[in-house]
């Protein structure tokens, strides 16, 4: 049968394939043009001197050949459509590349720099009396445990029934209300977050200088409500109707269905969603940086005096150094790669809480 | 739904105690969103009214009232963000298409998940890269532009030499909101319908004929108001602008020089900590002024979803 396809193959040529560029036409043509482009430029390079062989300018002028090129090559066989689609292909997967780029490197720099001061000084000291080397981000990662966990503690109760309320009960301008009103609260840039809870606690407290961890609990969850809400609210809607009907026909009354039967079918993207949202508020700077101030001591109590955060701690270790500057900066970057540890762990227990606990389908 | 049908003939169902409680708490969870909105507003012009009328003249800059100094921060606010939005929109949309129509299918959900790692890396850690990578690496480029094409306005002047300039903070804040603008469009894009796509093809259409003849008029406004909501994004982030710029308080468009307009956000960041007084009202006060910028872009960009709901006649 083989045998007998190829030999016609080779007999009479296909007239579909006629006239088109072999499958490996592309990538043979990319990898030539950084061929001719690498040489050009070290060619360049050593004529002017140069130290280094600069391999981005390379790739990147052998990008724009390639896409010169296969558009040049397609149009002489294939004719002007379909060289316009190569080209376009070709400028596609360039725009995913770019993109790839700044993840790739910042990855890479942080590891690098962080791990010089990722190690246990760092996790079990506070920067109190640290003026030089040595101290650590204790007092950050306490405080940043406690600030998110407040704010999670209100935005996930708040979130998750205004989401029922929306899917369950909501009809009428309320409903209508609440839900544009979410959009609105996806929009405030968390530094409008941060200075409403300062200015809310500076008003009550009638303490111009208000500063505290509770504050910024609330700053948080204010950026916190909204996901939780668009998230639960589309888990709960994608609960099928039949199970609520089942329910109430077996005269179960509805603050036991939507507890007993909508919520834990739901519970899974549900939880997904909050632990997205924590990782989102996590990496929040700039309101904690207004309301929850910084400091350099331990303080465990949230309702009063300053505390530090992961990202503050980043930040003003970067902004505010003192004399011996390479170890302010590097448990700046130690913070950072903790901070990104944190935020992917975060991310993975998402989706494997999707994956583990996702409800069962019938088929 | 809970007994409110008193007409005579029908079964009203049995009010429990219990089932209010439920309700009760539900909708005071809605309302408390709507409360919480409100002291938004109330605390934030509360306590930005003594800068309206007050004497700032303490602030950095000497400005002979609030909106003299507000203004040119406003202005380096809309100005970097547009910037962003610039690089970030065509980028965005090549991710997207690339993701969603040539990608091969097993591995397009992992390269949506790539992407989505960007957007969980936080702002501050951006920062850090900004200065110490993205900075120094980009000089090269800038005195490549200032010597080229130093007649556009855009590239005049004296080249800044770390590189921490608007041009500079206008990438870094491309990068972060690329991932939300990829994410939106991508979902826009998943759902052309399957029939007008093949239809194209069906009719001899490469591929990206049929993108443009069917996938592209079928996302526009889906991609206006990604791009919109990455705009509004984009105006709000404060950590990489008061990290990179060394703030100058003008209003200029010149994109590679030490002079640089800073924005509202990183403005606030900066002067804050240290802020007594009027200082802070006023830093305030500028917060208010950014909530209302965002506030009108995010509207419009619903504005166009909303629209687009409407006329589509996909479903």
């Amino acid at each position: 049968m083989a045998v007998a396809t190829a030999s016609r193959r080779t007999a009479v040529p296909n007239r579909l394939t006629h006239g088109r560029l072999p499958k490996w036409a592309p990538w043979t043509i990319l990898i030539g043009c950084w061929a001719v482009m690498s040489a050009i430029v070290g060619l360049v390079g050593a004529a002017s001197g140069a130290a280094g062989f600069d391999i981005a300018l390379a790739i990147f002028l052998g990008q724009i050949l390639f896409l010169v090129a296969i558009w040049v090559i397609a149009y002489l066989v294939e004719g002007g459509r379909q060289a316009k689609d190569r080209f376009v292909t070709g400028l596609v997967a360039t725009a995913f590349v770019i993109a790839l780029l700044p993840l790739v490197s910042l990855a890479y720099t942080v590891v690098v720099n962080g791990a010089a001061r990722f190690d246990v000084a760092f996790f079990t000291e506070s920067m109190r009396n640290v003026v030089g080397e040595g101290g650590g981000a204790l007092h950050a990662i306490v405080g940043t445990l406690i600030i998110t966990g407040l704010a999670a503690l209100i935005s996930v109760p708040v979130g998750l029934l205004t989401a029922v309320y929306l899917v369950e009960y909501g009809r009428g301008w309320l409903a209508r209300a609440i839900t544009f009103f979410v959009d609105v609260m996806t929009g405030i840039p968390s530094i409008v977050a941060g200075l409403f809870a300062f200015a809310m606690f500076a008003l009550i407290t009638g303490n111009a200088g208000y500063r505290s961890g509770i504050g910024g609990a609330i700053a948080l969850s204010l950026l916190m409500i909204p996901v939780v809400v668009r998230s639960s609210e589309e888990m709960l809607r994608i609960v099928p109707n039949e199970l609520r009907e089942a329910s109430y026909a077996l005269g179960v009354p509805k603050y036991a269905t939507i507890l007993r039967i909508v919520i834990p079918t739901a519970i899974a993207g549900i939880a997904t969603g909050v632990t997205i949202a924590i990782a989102r508020v996590i990496g929040e700077t700039a309101p904690l940086l207004i309301v929850a101030g910084f400091t350099t001591s331990m303080n465990y109590d949230p309702f009063s005096g300053r505390m530090s955060t992961l990202p503050v701690f980043v930040y003003t270790q970067y902004m505010n150094p003192g004399a011996d500057l390479a170890a302010y900066t590097e448990r700046a970057w130690a913070g950072a790669l903790v901070l990104i540890l944190i935020v992917m762990v975060l991310n993975l227990v998402a989706r494997l809480i999707a994956k583990l606990f996702a409800p069962k389908t019938g088929r | 739904m809970t007994a409110t049908a008193t007409e005579p003939g029908r079964i009203r169902a049995k009010v429990r105690p219990a089932d209010r409680t439920f309700f009760i708490s539900a909708i005071a969870a809605g309302g408390l969103i709507l409360v919480a909105l409100a002291a938004v507003a109330v605390f934030l012009i509360a306590e930005s009214a003594p800068a309206f009328v007050g004497d700032v003249s303490a602030m950095n800059g000497d400005p002979a009232n609030f909106w003299v100094y507000v203004a040119p921060l406003a202005f380096g606010t809309v100005w970097s963000a547009f910037l962003a939005l610039l690089f970030a929109l065509p980028l965005s949309i090549g991710i997207a298409l690339f993701i969603s129509h040539y990608a091969p299918r097993r591995v397009a959900q992992g390269l949506g998940y790539v992407i989505d790692l960007l957007a969980a890396v936080p702002s501050v850690v951006f920062g850090l890269w900004g200065i110490k990578v993205l900075a120094p690496a980009i000089v090269p480029i800038y005195d490549w532009l200032n010597q080229y094409l130093g007649w556009l306005p855009f590239f005049a002047g004296q080249v800044d030499r770390t590189g921490r300039t608007i041009l500079t903070v206008a990438i870094v804040l491309a990068v972060m909101i690329i991932p939300i603008i990829t994410s939106l469009c991508r979902e826009i894009f998943l759902q052309t319908p399957k029939l007008h796509e093949e239809a194209a093809l069906a009719l001899g259409a490469t591929r990206w004929e049929m993108i443009r003849m069917a996938v592209l008029p079928f996302g526009r406004p889906g991609i206006i108001s990604a791009a919109m909501l990455g705009l509004g994004r984009a105006l709000g982030e404060t950590m990489v602008v008061a990290m990179l710029l060394s703030p100058a308080l003008v209003i200029s468009f010149v994109l590679t020089s030490g002079q640089n307009p800073s924005t509202i956000a990183g403005n606030i960041a900066l002067n804050f900590p240290e802020a007594h007084g009027i200082a802070v009202n006023a830093l305030i006060a500028t917060g208010l002024v950014l909530f209302v910028i965002t506030l009108v872009v995010n509207s419009v960009a619903r504005w166009v979803i909303a629209r687009r709901a409407a006329f589509s006649g996909a479903n």
